[in-house]
């Protein structure tokens, strides 16, 4: 498995990260390298094996929908980057 | 007074040979005095530490202390305390004044231990190392040129260099038992679920739990009696009632079968290594286990299928991190594009983009099938190999580490051999299993550690048999020559 620059940004896009043009080619063979070392796993036939996504295989635990949660938002908001009025603010997306 | 365990020190708080204020101010003035030689602490959280600790001895004199109150202790940098700073190593977080306690926080918080600070790790716990944290590299304190193991590195060092008689940690891929090995410390992951993750950052939710890491098995299970239990606010929190991990302590071991996997053993174990383990198994014969091979299959492919599975589980939990709500955001954005991609590249560290990028990769249309769906199917046979084994056997033992405390820097540039050294932890984890380090020797002056791997919520039975073999031997008393 050998990934190329553009497969790279297009890996960054998807995961959202701003990565340095120098960065790329570094990223790349350290991604390869890794993407190769997972390759090992095809040597197993694994066609009639469940998958196990929780350890003890348990599943989601239902409760009563009732309130639990106190109201913390201007705790919350204390540690925004940005806030206003209750509201957290990002570069403006609709012009 | 440093090199006590949490039960002498218990015992001296009991009997008023000191106060709470005494050992706190004892333990923080040490902190200071090695900190900037170990870099083992982001936060040194004094007037918080002074605070609890008047607090308890005032309940020490009301007579209503319980076994740890009074006592202090390091959180590790990823359990969110309320009103601390909780940077969970990463610049993404240095701004991060965590609006709540986790509950293991809480816990021991109500049980009247006092705060010291929080320790330094790798950058969300990616990594073996400690070399990732945006805070610079925890040094080991019998080496100050080598690695302390990671992720929980810091929390490792100070109870090490007796800077704190306990430390929180947490163990994704072996996070607790390899830092605990490297600096010859006592170290638990217990069974997945048994400790709640409410307010432990997320790295990867079906593998990460918290646990205690300390000098002796017995102080792990004081520290375990408090971090156990259920949680209705992690969904994956098991409701099962807490055992009094102290009391199977002094059980014999006589007739007890343990297994050795003969994969860890005969594949890639140094000689000195390989001597190392024959001696505890000396030491544990003549207690009266019995020894016998075992298999475990598939275990070579424990470290592709973790390599997959973490960073998959990585790349959704750290989607959290967007620069909007809390957290660390870039200059000037241009867009909101701009702003979630730059806050992210330059929040995050290498390490963590390459393991959110190999994440993200292995779970993309047309991927997902041949990366994260193969690998969960074999986390289900490296499961399935465990579950057998515990069929012929009561526990089994393992190295915890293929090697001592390597050198920093040594295996910082290649993302393949550091992830090599989780080979005898990985697997625990995917299993969801406990696993334990015990100091078992020295090589070359270095801690060697050994891993007794327990089936389900058989956490009472490692204790047991590390605070056995920790009754005929000294290793977990050793202390470096520079901080005793």
């Amino acid at each position: 498995m050998s990934l190329s620059k553009t497969d790279v940004e297009k890996i960054a896009h998807l995961a959202r990260i701003a990565l340095s043009a120098e960065d790329i080619p570094r990223y790349a063979e350290n991604l390869s390298n890794i993407l190769d070392l997972a390759e090992q796993m095809k040597q197993i036939d694994t066609a009639h094996i469940t998958p196990m996504a929780h350890p003890l295989e348990a599943v989601a635990r239902l409760r009563e929908d009732v309130v639990t949660a106190p109201d913390q938002r201007a705790a919350f908001q204390a540690i925004a980057p940005q806030v206003e009025a209750g509201l957290y603010l990002v570069p403006k997306v609709i012009e | 007074m440093h090199t006590k365990t949490l039960s002498e020190l218990s015992n001296a708080l009991r009997t008023r040979q000191c106060s709470s204020r005494e050992l706190t101010g004892h333990f923080l003035s040490r902190l200071k005095q090695h900190n900037a030689t170990l870099n083992c602490c982001i936060s040194i959280t004094e007037e918080q530490a002074l605070a609890q600790a008047a607090a308890a001895d005032q309940r020490i004199q009301a007579g209503n202390a319980e076994a740890l109150t009074g006592i202090p202790l390091l959180h590790k940098d990823i359990f969110c305390t309320q009103g601390i700073k909780t940077s969970c190593g990463s610049k993404m977080l240095d701004n991060f004044i965590a609006p709540y306690d986790a509950t293991v926080v809480e816990k021991l918080n109500a049980a009247g231990m006092v705060t010291l600070g929080k320790t330094n790790m790798d950058e969300f716990a990616m990594g073996s190392s400690n070399e990732t944290s945006y805070y610079g590299a925890v040094k080991n304190p019998w080496d100050l040129e080598r690695v302390p193991g990671g992720s929980s590195g810091g929390s490792a060092a100070a109870v090490a260099a007796c800077l704190a008689p306990a430390a929180t940690g947490t163990d994704t891929g072996g996070s607790i038992r390899q830092p605990a090995a490297l600096c010859g410390i006592t170290g638990l992951k217990p069974t997945y679920g048994r400790v709640s993750r409410y307010g432990m950052i997320a790295f990867a939710s079906s593998l990460d739990q918290g646990g205690p890491m300390t000098r002796t098995a017995e102080d792990a299970a004081l520290l375990l009696n408090c971090m156990a239990g259920f949680d209705p606010r992690d969904s994956t929190s098991v409701e099962r009632e807490v055992p009094d991990y102290t009391a199977d302590l002094n059980n014999g071991l006589a007739g007890l079968k343990m297994g050795l996997p003969k994969e860890y053993i005969r594949t890639g174990l140094s000689e000195a290594m390989g001597l190392n383990l024959e001696a505890m198994v000396l030491e544990l014969q003549k207690l009266g286990v019995k020894i016998k091979e075992i298999n475990l299959p598939n275990t070579q492919l424990a470290v592709p299928v973790y390599y997959v599975v973490a960073p998959a589980e990585c790349s959704s939990n750290l989607s959290r991190f967007d620069g909007v709500r809390f957290g660390y955001r870039c200059e000037n954005p241009k867009d909101l594009a701009d702003l979630y991609q730059r806050s992210r590249g330059e929040g995050f560290g290498a390490e963590v983009k390459r393991r959110i990028m190999v994440g993200t990769y292995a779970l993309s249309a047309g991927y997902y099938d041949a990366y994260y769906l193969k690998a969960q199917q074999i986390r289900h046979l490296i499961s399935d190999d465990f579950k057998q084994a515990f069929q012929q056997v009561d526990v089994i033992l393992a190295p915890t580490s293929p090697t001592t405390a390597f050198k920093i820097g040594e295996k910082a540039d290649d993302p393949i051999t550091m992830y090599l050294s989780d080979i005898y932890t990985i697997a625990v984890n995917l299993a969801g299993l406990p696993g334990m380090s015990v100091p078992t020797g020295q090589i070359q002056g270095l801690p060697v550690g050994m891993q007794l791997i327990g089936n389900y919520f058989d956490e009472a039975r490692l204790l047991n048999i590390a605070h056995r073999y920790q009754q005929v031997t000294q290793w977990h008393r050793q202390v470096p020559a520079r901080f005793m």
